[in-house]
């Protein structure tokens, strides 16, 4: 079975008297390791989606299985420990927590998880240098770079080695040269075994994407999977450039790689 | 999260905007230094009083003639309208009971010194050797009046500090003789001077033997009798044996007024207390104020931080963790706001002892630990509201914030 698992699902809010659709009974497989671009226009539901493949939204009916596990019953606080355990999100704002510094960023879902300070430091150290941030590591957000911040944020999104990564429009705040950047990066945590799920504007950016979901109106219109052998996007990224970062080495990770079954 | 890091977090969290925490800090030690030093000034005015009163001595009975009662008219009244006087021939009886320990009769007048060319106007008190302890004064040279039969009329006398200093002027004092009214006197001591005393100051009196004084004003009468008893617990006791044998001794009437230092003290003590309590009681209103403010500064940061809120839940917080952590910073807010105020006060009640060396301001333990207790309190109530408001934000409303 699927790692993501989506049944009919439906997600309506109330504006006032009027009911939104946010999403139409969506139906979705994805696989332990996919690339998935979602993708549509303003208000189409994507993020909406995105919100509730990260557990932080709740279906108004349908079923949500992650895993072989049917999260959607689940309490709040249970969701959050699956949330913590093994899923990732990246921000297009980054979303740091502006008085700590970088390492403190990036340590954060594991003080939160109760890792003791003196375990805590050395997975923030190798993140740090996995991500080429180990200069930065004292500085606070409001001295770093918009690709830095990024960094710090997916430094962040993967120190606790989740299963899947869901990025909203990660390169959004970021020029074209730096969006390049951190696009390798969650590429290469990608081809690392993450399974990687983007919402983005950006038809360049969604064509990298080894399959493509366009949505519109809340209901999915086109689920396009590329079909040429290659694995992962067509050519080496741009953006490697200028001090690129270095592909985080592939951790030992939790997830088991693509699947056969 | 563990505890240490959910202090931490809250720590950092109050340092970000540091004039935020101060004004909130300042506002809580306000309210704690308030308490601190106005109970400081209540209980060292309680303890000015109490002490001045234990400086006469806790297990003094006085005896005064005469009795005020409120009974209405009885056959008695018209009998008896006078009281009799006390005599020197009570006092001397009252030495022989078993529960007192010293007995100091007192007859007192006003009456002329004259010393050489001087005159003065000076209180004349007549008394015995007793009345050195009981009134707890201290000789400052030669000695104090003969311990003898309260009869004896010995032609001496004792001086206090100022009719020394005003009638002598440096010169020698002991063994010098002078004039009051018509009686000549040899003085045989000074009274060491006096650093205070309720009402009056002893520096200014003249002290002969009783008998001395009575002859001088040519009374037969005492205008009080000082008894000690032994130990401040034989007080009561020695209250009843004192009204037995003073009523035997005038056919069984009570026509005369027993005052304990005790219930005099108690009174003073139990008025004070309460004022003090009632000042802390206002005090503690400013408390409360600051109390609001903890909650109105905590309302505001999870309005400033509702995106790092909804961060921390998509990175996996619970509710709990979340609450704890705002918890948390209200609880350190008010503790440092409350432990400044600690510190404030202090060196408030430490200046008001240094402004007025007499009084004793040192604030009262359970005022300074309802105070501490009271601000810790009423900060941690006041982020319960704020931190539970952190918990259920939710996560995507909160996360498009910016």
């Amino acid at each position: 079975m699927a790692q993501i698992e989506l049944d009919d699902i439906d997600r309506v809010f109330k504006l006032g008297d009027s009911a939104v659709h946010a999403l139409r009974e969506i139906t979705l497989r994805i696989e332990a390791g996919e690339y998935v671009a979602v993708m549509g226009p303003s208000g189409s539901g994507k993020s909406t989606l995105l919100n509730l493949l990260g557990l932080l939204d709740r279906p108004n009916s349908g079923h949500y299985r992650l895993e072989d596990r049917d999260v959607t019953t689940l309490s709040a606080d249970e969701q959050a420990e699956v949330r913590r355990a093994r899923i990732g999100f990246v921000f297009q704002s980054f979303h740091l927590v502006p008085r700590l510094t970088a390492a403190e960023n990036i340590g954060l879902p594991l003080m939160l998880a109760g890792v003791p300070a003196a375990e805590r430091a050395p997975r923030v150290a190798q993140a740090l240098k996995d991500f080429g941030l180990e200069e930065r590591a004292g500085h606070r957000p409001e001295e770093l770079s918009g690709g830095q911040r990024q960094r710090v944020a997916i430094a962040r999104a993967t120190i606790m080695r989740p299963a899947m990564l869901l990025a909203d429009e990660p390169t959004g705040n970021l020029d074209r040269a730096t969006g390049h950047e951190v696009t390798a990066l969650l590429e290469a945590l990608n081809a690392a075994g993450t399974t990687l799920i983007v919402v983005t504007h950006d038809p360049a950016m969604g064509e990298r994407a080894r399959r493509r979901i366009m949505m519109d109106d809340g209901a999915i219109r086109q689920d396009l999977r590329r079909t040429d052998a290659a694995p992962g996007p067509a050519g080496p990224p741009t953006g490697t450039a200028p001090g690129g970062p270095q592909p985080p080495h592939p951790a030992p990770r939790r997830v088991t790689p693509d699947p056969p079954r | 999260m563990s505890p240490i890091d959910t202090v931490r977090f809250a720590a950092r969290a109050a340092t970000a905007w540091p004039l935020r925490t101060a004004l909130m800090m300042l506002a809580m030690s306000i309210g704690v230094a308030a308490v601190v030093v106005l109970t400081a000034l209540g209980d060292g005015a309680r303890r000015y009083v109490v002490d001045e009163f234990s400086a006469l001595g806790a297990s003094l009975l006085i005896v005064l003639p005469g009795r005020t009662e409120t009974g209405g008219v009885n056959p008695g009244s018209f009998v008896s309208s006078t009281p009799r006087e006390l005599t020197r021939d009570d006092a001397a009886a009252l030495l022989r009971l078993s529960l007192v320990q010293r007995v100091a009769p007192l007859a007192v007048g006003n009456s002329e010194i004259a010393v050489g060319g001087r005159l003065r106007e000076a209180m004349v008190v007549g008394t015995s050797a007793d009345f050195l302890e009981l009134r707890g004064l201290k000789i400052g040279q030669g000695s104090f009046l003969p311990r003898e039969d309260f009869g004896r009329a010995s032609a001496v006398a004792v001086i206090g500090d100022a009719l020394r200093a005003e009638l002598f002027a440096g010169q020698a004092v002991l063994g010098r003789m002078i004039r009051v009214g018509d009686t000549r006197l040899r003085v045989i001591g000074v009274l060491a001077p006096s650093g205070r005393g309720l009402g009056m100051t002893t520096d200014e009196l003249l002290i002969v033997p009783v008998a001395t004084a009575q002859a001088m004003f040519d009374t037969s009468g005492l205008f009080r009798i000082f008894v000690e008893a032994r130990g401040r617990e034989a007080l009561p006791a020695a209250q009843r044996q004192l009204e037995d044998l003073l009523r035997a001794r005038r056919d069984g009437e009570l026509d005369f007024t027993v005052i304990t230092q005790d219930a005099l003290l108690g009174t003073f003590d139990r008025i004070l207390g309460a004022l003090t309590l009632g000042v802390a009681g206002i005090a503690a209103i400013s408390l409360a104020v600051a109390g609001i403010l903890v909650m109105n500064v905590m309302l505001v940061a999870v309005t400033q931080r509702t995106a790092e809120i909804g961060l921390l839940k998509a990175l996996g917080a619970r509710a709990a963790t979340i609450r704890s952590a705002f918890l948390a910073e209200a609880a350190l807010l008010s503790l440092a706001g409350a432990l400044t105020g600690f510190v404030l006060g202090h060196a408030g009640a430490w200046g008001v002892r240094l402004a007025f060396p007499q009084l004793p301001a040192w604030p009262p333990d359970w005022a300074v630990i309802a105070a501490l207790a009271t601000a810790l309190g009423t900060g941690i109530l006041s982020g319960v509201l704020p931190a539970r408001r952190a918990a259920r934000l939710d996560p995507v409303q909160a996360l498009s914030k910016r």
